[in-house]
């Protein structure tokens, strides 16, 4: 796929943190509609490549466009913008304790895009219904499991309804038992036509719903292709290795 | 269907169905001597509470100089007499603490929210802030009353010279700097990864604050805060020494009353 046709391109981004450098000119190119699975170490930079599309980090060098109009890594950039548009949901739910599952999921509706409590609760529940979540509206978040946390945290993402959504090792902290109802909601979304990049450890996961794998490396994408390109005939030694030691 | 021993067992097979998930099933003789436990011990600590006390009253009233003590501290000819004027005080202490109150909260709250203003913009009022938490929290409550004997004496127009009013100022003051720094406390208590969250979803720095780190900031802090209003509450008698020293030609005081005062003031 060529950069002009990508929808989120990454362009040689670089970002360091307190002189220890984590990503080294990466370059990622993600087509609308697809799904694309960052794997790679911990440590080798899926995370804060994530963080960086999202704006959650500015980078030191680079540039990172979505859509051809929006540069996320604009000096002036209107972060509000963004966020408005991209989502991350992240490894530890981030849920907001204090609240209850349906005002979580409202707050963003409400004070961001200034909907109407009726309507931001209303979307809410359907929301909530489509993940089989309704019955824990009105719970407060430590009633929940940690699927069910995860569940309502992507519900969260995405009542703001985003073009993009980046998942950061959602199911990193899941009991296994857990793990299926996460990917479940995951796979909904896929067929639902969002642009998803997901860090993720769940290499039989992105086999099947990937369109797009890279393999990261000490904070450059070492190697990308499809699922059966990069599981089945890795090129690299590093990737390789990798992939032996998490089998 | 109530369980008995006799289908309560491991062996659960077709005849003998295993209980519904739900069940909660207690050996009655472990059931039976739990509650005999229970009693056994309500008794023992009663019983032990009452003999305490008594080893207290008999120590206390055996010894020489009890008489003395009770004729200083409990006579009721005294008590009586000075009681309606207690009251009096109790009622003043408790509208000057509604009043401090708020206005500590109020007070404390933008304080610590000033010390967390990040922009270059706004050092003028981190530094502000900082002395004045720094200045009251070290400066002595006792003089900082002095705001009561020295701004009435500047004689400035439109400035009160009421006692009352400087007090409650002085205790706003002083407390505002504690409960600033509890309040800080708090929203620093409040994970990074919250206004990660509430800030990933687009709220403004300002919301994010106001919906996510504020209300769990607060709840945080409550019993060091209560621990705060306690105080506040023992701290307003030291406004008596000073208003007592203005109106000392008026000797009407009762020894009761001297004695009782410092714990509440009294306006003679």
């Amino acid at each position: 796929m060529s950069k002009q046709d990508s929808y989120i391109c990454v362009d040689g981004i670089w970002k360091a943190f307190d002189g220890y450098p984590v990503l080294r000119g990466t370059s990622l190119a993600v087509a609308q509609h697809s799904a694309t699975a960052l794997i790679g170490a911990s440590g080798s930079g899926k995370s804060t490549l994530l963080r960086c599309i999202n704006a959650l980090e500015t980078v030191d060098a680079g540039s990172i466009m979505v859509n051809g109009d929006l540069d996320v890594t604009a000096f002036n950039v209107d972060l509000d913008a963004i966020r408005r548009r991209i989502e991350i949901v992240f490894q530890s739910y981030n849920l907001f304790p204090h609240m209850k599952v349906l005002d979580n999921i409202t707050l963003g509706p409400i004070r961001v895009l200034k909907k109407s409590q009726k309507d931001s609760k209303v979307a809410a529940m359907e929301l909530l219904t489509r993940f089989g979540l309704e019955s824990k509206a009105l719970d407060y978040p430590d009633r929940l499991s940690g699927g069910q946390a995860q569940r309502v945290a992507i519900v969260r993402a995405l009542a703001m309804e985003p073009e993009i959504l980046l998942f950061d090792e959602i199911t990193s902290a899941l009991d296994p038992m857990l793990v299926g109802e996460v990917l479940d909601s995951v796979r909904e979304l896929r067929a639902g036509g969002l642009t998803i990049v997901m860090a993720t450890h769940e290499m039989s996961f992105a086999k099947e719903i990937a369109d797009q794998v890279c393999f990261l490396h000490e904070g450059v994408v070492w190697e990308s292709g499809t699922a059966a390109e990069v599981f089945e005939r890795p090129l690299r030694a590093e990737t390789q290795g990798f992939l032996k030691r998490v089998h | 269907m109530g369980i008995s021993p006799s289908n309560f067992s491991y062996d659960y097979h077709v005849d003998n169905p295993a209980p519904d998930a739900e069940t909660v099933y207690v050996d009655p003789l472990r059931q039976a001597r739990s509650q005999k436990e229970a009693r056994q011990d309500a008794f023992i600590g009663i019983a032990s509470l009452l003999v305490f006390v008594a080893l207290v009253v008999l120590l206390v009233g055996r010894s020489s100089g009890w008489g003395t003590v009770a004729e200083t501290f409990f006579n009721r000819d005294q008590f009586s007499e000075s009681f309606p004027g207690l009251l009096q005080a109790f009622w003043l202490n408790v509208r000057i603490f509604l009043i401090a109150e708020p206005l500590i909260l109020i007070m404390g709250l933008l304080i610590a929210l000033a010390r967390t203003l990040k922009s270059p913009i706004f050092l003028p009022i981190r530094v502000l802030a900082t002395l004045y938490v720094d200045i009251f929290r070290g400066v002595p409550t006792i003089l900082a009353f002095l705001l009561g004997f020295g701004m009435p004496a500047l004689q400035l127009t439109g400035v009160p010279s009421d006692a009352i009013f400087w007090g409650t100022a002085t205790l706003v003051l002083s407390y505002g700097a504690y409960v600033a720094e509890v309040f800080r406390a708090g929203i620093g208590s409040v994970h990074p990864s919250q206004t990660m969250a509430a800030r990933s979803l687009g709220l403004s720095s300002l919301q994010s604050n106001r919906f996510v780190v504020l209300p769990q900031a607060v709840r945080n802090v409550t019993p060091p805060l209560l621990n705060d209003f306690i105080s506040l509450k023992k701290t307003r008698p030291s406004l008596q020494f000073w208003d007592q020293s203005r109106c000392y030609a008026e000797p009407k005081l009762t020894r009761l009353q001297t004695l009782i005062t410092p714990l509440m003031w009294v306006r003679p």
